[in-house]
C-alpha cells in the first residue's frame, strides 16, 4: 500500500509525519468502509424496494426497533474514541519539544520569514538544519497572524502578533521542504513561501559558519536576482516595470522620484541603503508605506548585489 | 356553561368571512391582489417566502458566479485572469454571500417561511408583521453589504480575521453594518417560528404529532435566537475597534486577536447547524413521502435535532487547533466534537431504514433527498478527519477543510434545499416541472460536484493551502480538474433554472393539491397553490405526519 500512501499524502520528512500518517489512514479506513454502508444500503434499498407493480401498495408500519437503534447509537462511541486518542496522542508528542531542541526565532511579516540562530546567524525564508536534531521555532508576528506550515513535517501552527507560539520537528533524511504561510495575510499570501534545506550535521555546521554562501560564484547583479526572488521583493516590487504594490526597479536608477510630502531624491546607492534599512523615511509619491525594514537581515555583499541588479536594469 | 355567549357565533362577522370566501376556486395567494405594491407590503408568509426565494437565487446566482470566476483564475499556477488583489475580494465576496445571505436564511426564510403555517393548519406565522420586517432587514442589509463592493470591495476573507481585517482598507465597516443588519433578519424569523410552533398548532397536533421538519425547524430557530446576538455583538467590536480604535482585538491598540476567533466561532458554527439542521429536517419529510412508508425513530429523529443543537454550541474550538489556544482546550473541543458525529449518524441510519421495505419513487425531491444522503456522508465522515487533532494540525486551511465544508454546506445544506425546494414547488406555484430535465441536472450537478471537490481533498491533504493566488505546480492537474468540474455544476444549475422557469410560464396551473401523496397537512389540507389564508377551514389532524400503512377505519 505504499504506492497509495504517496499518492494520497505528501512525502514524509519525519518520523513524526509517519505517525500522523497512521491515524490518518486509521480515519480513512473507518469513514470508507462507513461510506460504502451507507451508500450500499441506499442503492440496496433504492433498486429492491423500488415502486413497482406488485410493491406500490401501503408499507409496513415499521415505527422503531430499540435494539437496533441502541447499536447504531452506542457502536459507533468505539470507532470514534479511537480516533480522538490516536489524534490526541500524537498531538501531544508535537505539543511538547525534546529539551535538547535547536531553538531558531522567527518573524513572521508580510510576506516574509526571517530567521535567528543561537548563534546571531539570521535568514530569510530559506533556512538549513541539521538532519537527527530536534528543531524547535519560537515565532511572532510584525504585523498579522501567519501560520507556519511545512506540509512534509504535517505540522503548522499559527504566528500570532502578541505571544510568542512555537512548534518543533526532527527532519529525518536530507532533502528539501516547503514552507507555506496558511493563515490568510492579504496579496502576498500565497508568495510567503520559503524553503527548509536539510544537511548532515557537518555541512549544517559549516553552513552556519560561512552564513550561507549563496551566489558566491555568480556576478553580482545576477546574485541579486535570486535574492530578489528568495528575499521576497517581488512581492511588492517588479523588474518589469509593472506595479504591484510599490515602484517597479525597471530603469529607475538615477533617476529622481518624487517624494511624498513634497521633495525629491536620486535614486542613488545611498537612496537604496536607506530604504533597505530605513523604509519609512522617504516614500515615493502614490505608493503605500508598508514596507518592513531589513535592517541585519542582509549581509553587505547583499545589498551591493542588490543595487548592481537595480543598476543594471535599464 | 358560562362561556356558552362566548361561543356564540357573531352573524355580522359570519356574513363578513362569507363575502370574502373565493368566489371560484382559481382565486389563490399569488392572484388574490395584484400588482409590485402588494407584494411590497405582503404580510402573507407566503408571499413573504416568494420574495426571500427571489432575492436569496439572486443572491446565490451572484456567489456562484464569484465562484466561476474564482476557479478559472485557478487554472494555472501564476496570473490567468485577475491580480491577487481582485482574487482576495472575489473569495471574500464568495464566501460572505453564501454563507450570510444564502445559506443561513435559505431554508428557514424561503420554504419554512412557506410551509410552516400550512404544516402546522395555522393562517399565518404568530408575527405577520415581524416576518416582513425580516426580509426588509436582509434586503437593506445585503444592500449594505453589496454597497462595499463600490468602495473597492474587501479582501478579508469571510471569517473577518484580525488582525488583518482591523488593519486593511476598503469596505469592511459596511460589510460589519451589513452582517449586522442580516443577523437581525435571521432573529426575527427564529422567533417568530418558535411562537409559531408553540401557539399555533392545529387541534390535534401534539407535539409528537409535527412532522419532523417542524421539529428540526425548532431546533434551528432556538440556535438563530441564541447566536446570531453573539455574531453582532462580536461585528459592533470589531466595528468599534476600526472606526472608535477601542482595543478589542488589534494587539496594536491592546486587545486579542485570537478572542476575535472565539467570539466569531461561537456564532459560526452553530451557523453550521443553522444550515444542516433544516436540510435534515427537509430529509426527514422527502424520504417517507417517496418511500411511501412511515419514518423510522420519529423520536430519535425529534431529539438528536435537539442534541445537535445543544452540542453545537460547544464545539467552537475546533476551527482553532493551532491558532495557539491552549492544548488543554484543544483536547477538550476535540472530545466534544466527537460526539455530535453520533445524533448525525442516528438520523442517516434512520433514514436509510425509512427506505427499508418502503416502495420507493424517484422524482425530483428523492434524486436530490439522495444525492444529500452520499455528499453529506462524505462531508461529515471527513469532518472525523478535521476533529482528530494531529491530522487536524495537518489539514487546518488547506483545500481538505474547503473540500469537507463545501460537502457538508452545498452537497448538504444546498442539496436539501433544492430538494425541498422542488418538493414543495408545485404547493408554491401550483405548477410541475419537467422530470426529465430534473434528473439531468441533478445528475450534472452531482457529478460535477464530486469532481469539483473530491479533488480538493486530495489536494488538501497533499499540503495545498487555501486562498492561495498562485500554487505549486505540481498541483496544477488537480486544480484544473476541479475547475472543469465547477462548470459541469454551472451547466446542470443553468438547465434547473431553465425548466423552473418553463413550469412558471404554464398558463394553467396542473398540479394537484397532493402530487406526491404526502400525509401532512400543507399537502392534504390545502390547494395548490393554496388560498390567502391556507385552509377554507380549521384543520383537524387525525393521523401522523408519515401514515403510510394500511388504516383500519377511514383513510
Amino acid at each position: 500500500m505504499k504506492w497509495f500512501r504517496s499518492i494520497m499524502m505528501p512525502p514524509r520528512g519525519s518520523e513524526y509525519a509517519g505517525q500522523v500518517d497512521d491515524t490518518y489512514f486509521l480515519i480513512f479506513w473507518i469513514s470508507t468502509a462507513f461510506f460504502f454502508l451507507v451508500a450500499g444500503l441506499t442503492a440496496y434499498f433504492a433498486i429492491k424496494y423500488r415502486r413497482r407493480p406488485g410493491n406500490d401498495g401501503p408499507t409496513p408500519n415499521i415505527t422503531h426497533h430499540g435494539g437496533l437503534e441502541a447499536a447504531w447509537t452506542l457502536l459507533p462511541v468505539i470507532p470514534l474514541m479511537l480516533i480522538f486518542v490516536w489524534g490526541f496522542h500524537d498531538f501531544v508528542d508535537a505539543r511538547v519539544a525534546p529539551g535538547n531542541a535547536l531553538e531558531i526565532k522567527v518573524v513572521a511579516k508580510k510576506w516574509l520569514w526571517a530567521f535567528e540562530y543561537p548563534s546571531g546567524v539570521r535568514a530569510i525564508n530559506e533556512i538549513h538544519v541539521p538532519a537527527g536534531r530536534p528543531i524547535r521555532m519560537v515565532m511572532i508576528s510584525e504585523d498579522v497572524i501567519h501560520s507556519f506550515f511545512v506540509p512534509t513535517f504535517r505540522i503548522k501552527q499559527d504566528v500570532l502578533p502578541n505571544r510568542y507560539t512555537d512548534l518543533w520537528f526532527e527532519a529525518d533524511e536530507l532533502g528539501e521542504h516547503v514552507l507555506f504561510c496558511t493563515e490568510y495575510c492579504g496579496k502576498g499570501h500565497s508568495d510567503m513561501m520559503g524553503k527548509i534545506t536539510v544537511d548532515s550535521p557537518a555541512d549544517f555546521d559549516e553552513w552556519l559558519e560561512t552564513g550561507g554562501d549563496l551566489g558566491k560564484d555568480l556576478p553580482p547583479a545576477e546574485f541579486g536576482k535570486i535574492l530578489f526572488r528568495i528575499r521576497g521583493c517581488y512581492t511588492c516590487h517588479s523588474l518589469d516595470g509593472s506595479v504591484v504594490e510599490g515602484p517597479s526597479f525597471k530603469g529607475s536608477f538615477g533617476t529622481e522620484r518624487k517624494l511624498k510630502g513634497g521633495g525629491t531624491v536620486v535614486m542613488d546607492e545611498n537612496y537604496i541603503l536607506e530604504s533597505l534599512m530605513k523604509p519609512q523615511a522617504k516614500i515615493v509619491t502614490g505608493y503605500p508605506s508598508t514596507m518592513s525594514t531589513f535592517q541585519g537581515l542582509l549581509k553587505e555583499r547583499e545589498i551591493n548585489a542588490l543595487i548592481a541588479m537595480i543598476k543594471e536594469l535599464k | 356553561m358560562g362561556n356558552s355567549t362566548v361561543e356564540t357565533p357573531d352573524l355580522s362577522l359570519m356574513a363578513e368571512a362569507l363575502r370574502r370566501e373565493p368566489p371560484d376556486s382559481e382565486l389563490n395567494y399569488l392572484n388574490a391582489e395584484r400588482g409590485l405594491w402588494s407584494w411590497l407590503t405582503t404580510v402573507d408568509h407566503k408571499r413573504i417566502g416568494v420574495l426571500y426565494i427571489i432575492s436569496i437565487l439572486f443572491m446565490f446566482f451572484l456567489g456562484g458566479m464569484a465562484a466561476i470566476v474564482l476557479r478559472i483564475e485557478l487554472l494555472t499556477p501564476e496570473r490567468t485572469i485577475m491580480s491577487a488583489d481582485t482574487y482576495n475580494k472575489a473569495f471574500t465576496l464568495h464566501g460572505a454571500i453564501m454563507t450570510f445571505l444564502v445559506l443561513v436564511p435559505s431554508i428557514p426564510a424561503t420554504l419554512e417561511n412557506f410551509v410552516l403555517p400550512l404544516m402546522l393548519g395555522a393562517k399565518d406565522v404568530a408575527f405577520p408583521r415581524m416576518n416582513l420586517a425580516s426580509w426588509y432587514c436582509y434586503i437593506v442589509g445585503a444592500l449594505v453589504m453589496m454597497a462595499s463592493l463600490i468602495f473597492g470591495g474587501i479582501d478579508t476573507g469571510w471569517t473577518l480575521y484580525t488582525p488583518y481585517s482591523t488593519e486593511t482598507s476598503g469596505g469592511v465597516g459596511l460589510v460589519l453594518v451589513g452582517a449586522f443588519i442580516v443577523g437581525f433578519s435571521s432573529i426575527f424569523t427564529g422567533l417568530n417560528f418558535i411562537a409559531t410552533i408553540h401557539k399555533l398548532r392545529a387541534p390535534g397536533l401534539s407535539w409528537f404529532k409535527m412532522p419532523l421538519f417542524v421539529w428540526g425547524m425548532y431546533a434551528t430557530s432556538l440556535i438563530q435566537v441564541l447566536a446570531t446576538p453573539v455574531l453582532g455583538i462580536t461585528l459592533l467590536l470589531l466595528l468599534m475597534e476600526k472606526v472608535l480604535n477601542v482595543g478589542v482585538f488589534d494587539p496594536a491598540l491592546g486587545g486579542d486577536p485570537v478572542l476575535f476567533q472565539h467570539f466569531f466561532w461561537f456564532y459560526s458554527h452553530p451557523v453550521v447547524y443553522i444550515m444542516i439542521l433544516p436540510a435534515m429536517a427537509i430529509m426527514s419529510e422527502v424520504i417517507p413521502v417517496f418511500s411511501r412508508k412511515t419514518i423510522f425513530g420519529y423520536k430519535a429523529i425529534a431529539f438528536s435535532s435537539m442534541a445537535i443543537a445543544g452540542v453545537g454550541f460547544i464545539v467552537w474550538g475546533h476551527h482553532m487547533f493551532v491558532s495557539g489556544q491552549s492544548s488543554l482546550a484543544a483536547t477538550v473541543f476535540s472530545f466534544i466534537t466527537f460526539l455530535v458525529a453520533i445524533p448525525s449518524g442516528i438520523k442517516v441510519f434512520n433514514w436509510l431504514a425509512t427506505m427499508y421495505r418502503g416502495s420507493i419513487s424517484f422524482e425530483a425531491p428523492m434524486l436530490y433527498a439522495i444525492s444529500f444522503l452520499l455528499l453529506f456522508a462524505i462531508g461529515g465522515l471527513t469532518g472525523l478527519f478535521l476533529g482528530s487533532l494531529a491530522v487536524d494540525v495537518h489539514l487546518h486551511d488547506t483545500y481538505f477543510v474547503v473540500a469537507h465544508f463545501h460537502y457538508v454546506m452545498m452537497g448538504g445544506s444546498l442539496m436539501a434545499f433544492i430538494a425541498g425546494l422542488h418538493y414543495w414547488w408545485p404547493k408554491m406555484f401550483g405548477r410541475m416541472y419537467s422530470e426529465k430535465w430534473a434528473a439531468i441536472a441533478c445528475g450534472l450537478i452531482f457529478v460535477g460536484f464530486n469532481a469539483t471537490f473530491l479533488t480538493q481533498f486530495l489536494m488538501g491533504a497533499r499540503g495545498m493551502p487555501r486562498r492561495y493566488y498562485n500554487y505549486l505546480e505540481e498541483f496544477q492537474p488537480m486544480h484544473v480538474f476541479s475547475t472543469v468540474g465547477s462548470w459541469f455544476v454551472l451547466a446542470g444549475f443553468l438547465v434547473m433554472l431553465t425548466y423552473l422557469i418553463a413550469s412558471l410560464r404554464k398558463k394553467k396551473a396542473d398540479a394537484p393539491g397532493n402530487p406526491w401523496g404526502a400525509r401532512t397537512l400543507d399537502w392534504e389540507e390545502t390547494s395548490s397553490p393554496p388560498i390567502a389564508h391556507n385552509f377554507h377551514h380549521t384543520p383537524v389532524v387525525t393521523h401522523g405526519p408519515y401514515d403510510f400503512y394500511p388504516q383500519e377505519s377511514g383513510r
